[in-house]
């Protein structure tokens, strides 16, 4: 069975369009919803709690005083937990905590709030989960080449298929940047940086040597650019491995992942600085491109292992059997508890020090905000970590196709909420609760993006043959058992 | 098992044909004790038919100890018997149980698998392993065959071991 290429299929091409119109459809019924007010776009269900705020807060609606009113009435204060010190020093309005941090979310107070802020700040989510998608694949396949393993040849051609979705990736962020920037980016307002504005933010000052529009910019082309040039090398010599055979071709491509795993350990970082960590302007957290990238690889295993299945059942890769699954399987389950460790460590790190610049990161997310955000980070929790970590811990699960896919689809919607959570309470604050009109848009443009991913994705799979034949390793893979 | 002395022992040089001569010995309806091999063989549990480990089962069992081990520790120290106010934290400040609590789950769970790995493999101490044949830690793989456990023979079960692709066939005894 040589030769063994990918075929679009018509049924194929007609799910994935159906998929598209079907987001089309949700987004549309969604904008007039939420345009022509037939939907609250305020975050429905919500009005209440704050008008009760507003009268406990008066006429301070200032970040601070916000804070210290929610220290006399907040349920969890009351509760005695380490938050409440924070809140209470933030009251206080201490000179330090003024400047630093007072108004990390301040901007929404500056601009009215929008629905299309809601929107723009939706295709960033989906922007920034989809291109790490994307590159974590790529990334996974060079760290099979770069270690030499054998049991993931068979796998590798599903992974490399990820890669597709980069270029698609760069245009469409770059565009989102471009019209959605100024509404997603607090530090996109030059009066931040002018000594004589009102408005002049000495902190945010203080970063513009790395926070100014041209840099980033030039950072995100120089991000996408490298990634998709050493996609298409590594590409382009497994097309030659395939024509004349021979481990020179191998080789080639292990020198390769190395340039792209140095470029890619430095680049995903600095990504996740510039794109969900600049939202909080004035906050900061060194493990920020760790979790970021935790995030990214629990997700992208996720998709592989879903390709592959999907792949399997229709009638391909017959040599992949539940022993590499298993593998996958036990890669998800650990990278899902390495998120947790991650996401528990910058957690336990801020609270412990309890320093209010940095503690307002996990305050907005658990109690400010009129708490829309609490029941997200719970499900965030339990999602990503007590469910893959009860349902893959046992054998069988890993095994079994139908298993390993509700894990996988588990994982991936848990942590599109894990990008949610980082980066709607920075731009939208309070206005990022559930709604019914908001939420039409919002499952019609995860269902746009996945389409078209998910069509990249299979237009990159007929790109090589599926199975490298001439891969060194390839019977290694074939008997691999675990 | 203590009751056979009397043991059977066929020596393969390869692990394809010891992988085959397994399975052709076990249809022929012969009771194998154990398989020594130099380095792991891929399929020989399965070939041996030896049902699924149960050793994950146990180190679930010593993480949940550890776990509760490491709360009540903690709980009763930190809050119960000598409370202490350690940056403005509450007493029971339960993230801070998170990083102890998690350590001491591995750190039992390791050793509980360990342990019991070596209690079920007969590693105690003072334990006398039953040695069949010391090559089998170089170069051969070996077959051990409690005569006690067959109905067959010693003359059949030899015969069936040559036929498997033995290349040799040992008797062995042990005296307790």
């Amino acid at each position: 069975m040589s030769e063994e290429k990918f075929v679009i299929t018509g049924s194929a091409k007609k799910k994935v369009i159906t998929t598209l119109i079907v987001g089309v459809v949700l987004f549309v019924i969604g904008i007039i919803g939420v345009s022509t007010k037939a939907f609250t776009p305020e975050g429905g269900g919500h009005h209440a709690s704050v008008a009760v705020q507003n009268n406990l807060v008066a006429d301070h609606h200032e970040g601070h005083g916000e804070h210290a009113a929610e220290t006399h009435t907040d349920a969890h204060a009351s509760e005695g937990h380490g938050h409440a010190e924070a809140h209470a020093s933030e009251g206080h309005g201490d000179a330090h905590a003024s400047e630093g941090h007072g108004d990390a979310h301040g901007d929404h107070h500056g601009h009215a709030y929008s629905w299309t802020k809601r929107l723009f700040s939706n295709l960033w989510i989906n922007n920034v989960f989809f291109t790490g998608l994307a590159i974590v694949c790529v990334f996974f396949l060079a760290l099979q080449y770069l270690t030499w393993s054998g049991w993931s040849a068979l796998l590798s051609r599903v992974m490399i298929a990820f890669g597709q979705y980069l270029p698609i990736a760069g245009i469409l962020m770059l565009i989102t940047y471009f019209v959605a920037g100024h509404d997603l980016f607090h530090w996109l307002d030059s009066d931040l940086f002018d000594p004589n504005s009102p408005k002049y933010d000495k902190i945010i000052a203080g970063k513009e040597m790395y926070l100014n529009p041209i840099f980033f910019i030039a950072r995100m082309i120089g991000y996408f650019t490298l990634w998709t040039l050493l996609f298409i090398l590594i590409r382009k010599q497994m097309k030659l491995e395939d024509e004349n055979g021979g481990t020179l071709h191998h080789y080639k491509i292990v020198d390769f992942s190395g340039a792209f795993i140095v470029i890619f350990g430095i680049s995903s970082s600095m990504c996740a600085w510039d794109w969900i960590m600049s939202i909080d302007t004035h906050w900061f957290s060194t493990m920020f491109g760790w979790y970021v990238f935790a995030s990214w690889f629990v997700s992208g295993l996720s998709a592989i292992t879903l390709a592959t299945i999907y792949l399997k059942k229709a009638g391909y890769l017959k040599d992949v059997n539940e022993n590499h699954l298993h593998d996958m399987g036990k890669f998800m389950f650990a990278f899902s508890i390495f998120w947790t460790y991650i996401w528990f460590s910058q957690f336990i790190l801020i609270w412990y020090a309890n320093i209010p610049e940095e503690s307002i990161y996990f305050i907005e997310r658990f109690f400010n905000n009129d708490n829309v955000y609490t029941p997200i980070v719970i499900m965030n929790l339990v999602i990503n970590f007590l469910f893959p970590f009860l349902f893959l811990m046992t054998r069988d699960a890993k095994r079994q196709m139908t298993l390993l896919q509700v894990a996988a689809f588990g994982i991936l919607i848990g942590h599109w909420f894990d990008f949610y959570l980082m980066i709607m309470p920075g731009t939208i604050g309070k206005h990022g609760g559930f709604d019914l009109g908001i939420f039409t848009l919002e499952a019609g443009l995860i269902l746009i993006y996945a389409s078209i991913f998910i069509g990249a994705v299979m237009y990159g799979l007929t790109k090589l043959n599926l199975v490298a034949e001439n891969h060194p390793y390839l019977e290694e893979s074939k008997h691999h058992h675990t | 098992m203590d009751l056979g002395k009397k043991y059977i022992v066929g020596v393969f040089d390869d692990d394809g044909v010891l992988l085959k001569g397994v399975k052709q010995v076990r249809s022929k309806g012969v009771n194998i004790e154990e398989v020594y091999t130099p380095f792991p063989v891929h399929h020989l549990e399965d070939a041996l038919g030896y049902k699924r480990s149960r050793l994950p089962i146990v180190s679930f069992l010593f993480g949940i100890t550890g776990t509760t081990l490491a709360l009540i520790l903690q709980i009763s120290m930190m809050v119960v018997d000598w409370p202490m106010i350690i940056g403005g934290k509450p007493f029971f400040a339960y993230p801070d149980f998170v990083p102890v609590a998690f350590e001491l789950s591995v750190l039992l769970a390791a050793y509980g698998m360990v342990g019991t790995f070596f209690v079920r493999s007969d590693l105690k101490p003072h334990a006398k392993p039953r040695i069949f044949d010391l090559r089998s830690t170089d170069d051969v793989h070996i077959m051990a065959i409690d005569l006690a456990a067959n109905s067959l023979s010693e003359e059949e079960i030899s015969v069936i071991l040559k036929e498997s692709g033995a290349v040799e066939v040992n008797n062995k005894e042990f005296e307790d």
